[in-house]
């Protein structure tokens, strides 16, 4: 059974392989991240997060789950020597982690109610389960920033996370919101790891570390990386290449 | 079976490079912002500000300054304001963007790591799942293309 839906303004996808798999179970996750979006969101007035930078909410009293978050940002700042951060001039913004860490509360679900072959997917970032639909892995194809619609790598997953950090591209152009897009070599980051809150916020610190981000993903037990650069080559770790389906 | 070259990376002059790259371009700074800049909400229209007299040389486009629409990407609005010169696209600045909090202090790294190198290739095979950062992108070629309508 596979749904869509669009929430955070982001599409959301959710496929079960399982037997007997009911659309409700499904609706509850859908329904868990349109509640997180309502307490996260940097862009609703009277989300948590709003009202902490309004001074109107103390952290103390916020509810568990952004407390919970901002103990993850705390070690994920930690773990990334402060690349990883979740405030901006002053201001909370925990954009660069919620993602991931969503989707995999939202896997959690799924598994307690009996779930173990499906996927959670927010806009390119999966948490996959079980071993998809031949019982050899989910097979993911990594987006070709530069052609529409093509495919430039094919990996195979099982009980794993992956989460993708871009750029903008038009035609050879990258543009980088952050300043001077002569500088900017990295296209596209994809991280493969345990899960997908742990993918997505090292994808989100090494890719704030620019060409070296690669280095801080090899460096890291238990995860993989594929980097994508704006000449169009691929840098990736020494342990990437075992989850690759070859084309040849 | 294709082989893919192996290449050693020698940590001490990549991030020597790297920091004397950082220390010349100094902290990256936060969204531009021009005079005209549009701050409301996603429905907002795009505007028009030819500067430079009419067209055109090679390109297609009429030169001058056109700001997009506010789009809806992820975790917030995107607007982008692109500049014409000579017909053609020639500056895409970022008048609105949905923050990401990268720090850019430097980073010690300890280990040696060992880092392969390929061309990127398409792959012909059929997938489950597809990972990509292209939703802010739809956002982009969005906001893009009303300020690239104005200029047509």
């Amino acid at each position: 059974m596979k749904k869509h839906a669009d929430i955070m303004g982001m599409p959301v996808t959710i496929e079960i392989v399982d037997a007997g798999a009911k659309e409700e179970d499904i609706t509850v996750v859908f329904d868990y991240f349109r509640v997180m979006d309502e307490k996260f969101s940097t862009y609703k007035h009277s989300s948590e997060v709003e009202r902490i930078n309004r001074g109107e909410l103390r952290v103390e009293d916020a509810s568990k789950e952004l407390q919970e978050v901002l103990q993850q940002a705390e070690e994920t700042n930690q773990a990334s020597n402060g690349y990883f951060s979740v405030y901006h001039d002053g201001k909370l913004d925990p954009s660069g982690l919620v993602k991931g860490w969503a989707i995999w509360q939202g896997a959690k679900l799924l598994e307690k109610k009996g779930y173990r072959n499906f996927f959670v997917e927010i806009a390119g970032d999966i948490q996959v389960v079980g071993k998809g639909k031949n019982g050899l892995g989910w097979s993911i194809g990594i987006r070709n920033p530069f052609v529409s619609g093509e495919i430039v790598k094919v990996v195979r997953l099982a009980d794993k996370g992956i989460a993708t950090s871009g750029t903008y591209l038009r035609g050879s152009h990258i543009y980088n919101p952050k300043g001077d897009s002569s500088d900017q070599i990295v296209v596209s980051l994809t991280v493969l790891g345990p899960n997908v809150y742990e993918a997505d916020r090292f994808a989100t610190a090494a890719f704030a570390m620019g060409e070296k981000g690669i280095a801080f993903i090899e460096s890291l037990r238990g995860f993989a990386g594929y980097m994508i650069t704006k000449d169009k080559r691929a840098v990736f770790t020494d342990g990437f290449e075992k989850y690759v389906v070859k084309s040849d | 079976m294709k082989k893919y070259l192996q290449i050693t990376v020698v940590l001490g002059a990549f991030f020597l490079l790297v920091l004397i790259r950082q220390l010349r371009s100094g902290n990256t700074s936060e969204v531009q912002t021009v005079g005209n800049s549009n701050q409301s909400s996603p429905s907002s229209s795009a505007q028009a500000t030819p500067t430079a007299g009419a067209s055109s040389g090679t390109g297609k486009y009429k030169n001058g300054t056109y700001t997009g629409s506010v789009e809806d990407a992820y975790y917030g609005n995107l607007q982008v304001q692109v500049q014409i010169s000579n017909g053609s696209i020639s500056d895409v600045t970022f008048l609105q963007y949905p923050s990401d909090n990268h720090d850019s202090r430097y980073i010690n790294e300890q280990a040696m790591p060992i880092l392969k190198s390929e061309a990127i290739q398409a792959q012909s095979a059929q997938v489950d799942i597809v990972s990509g950062a292209s939703d802010s992108s739809q956002a982009f070629q969005k906001s893009l293309q009303t300020a690239l309508q104005q200029a047509s």
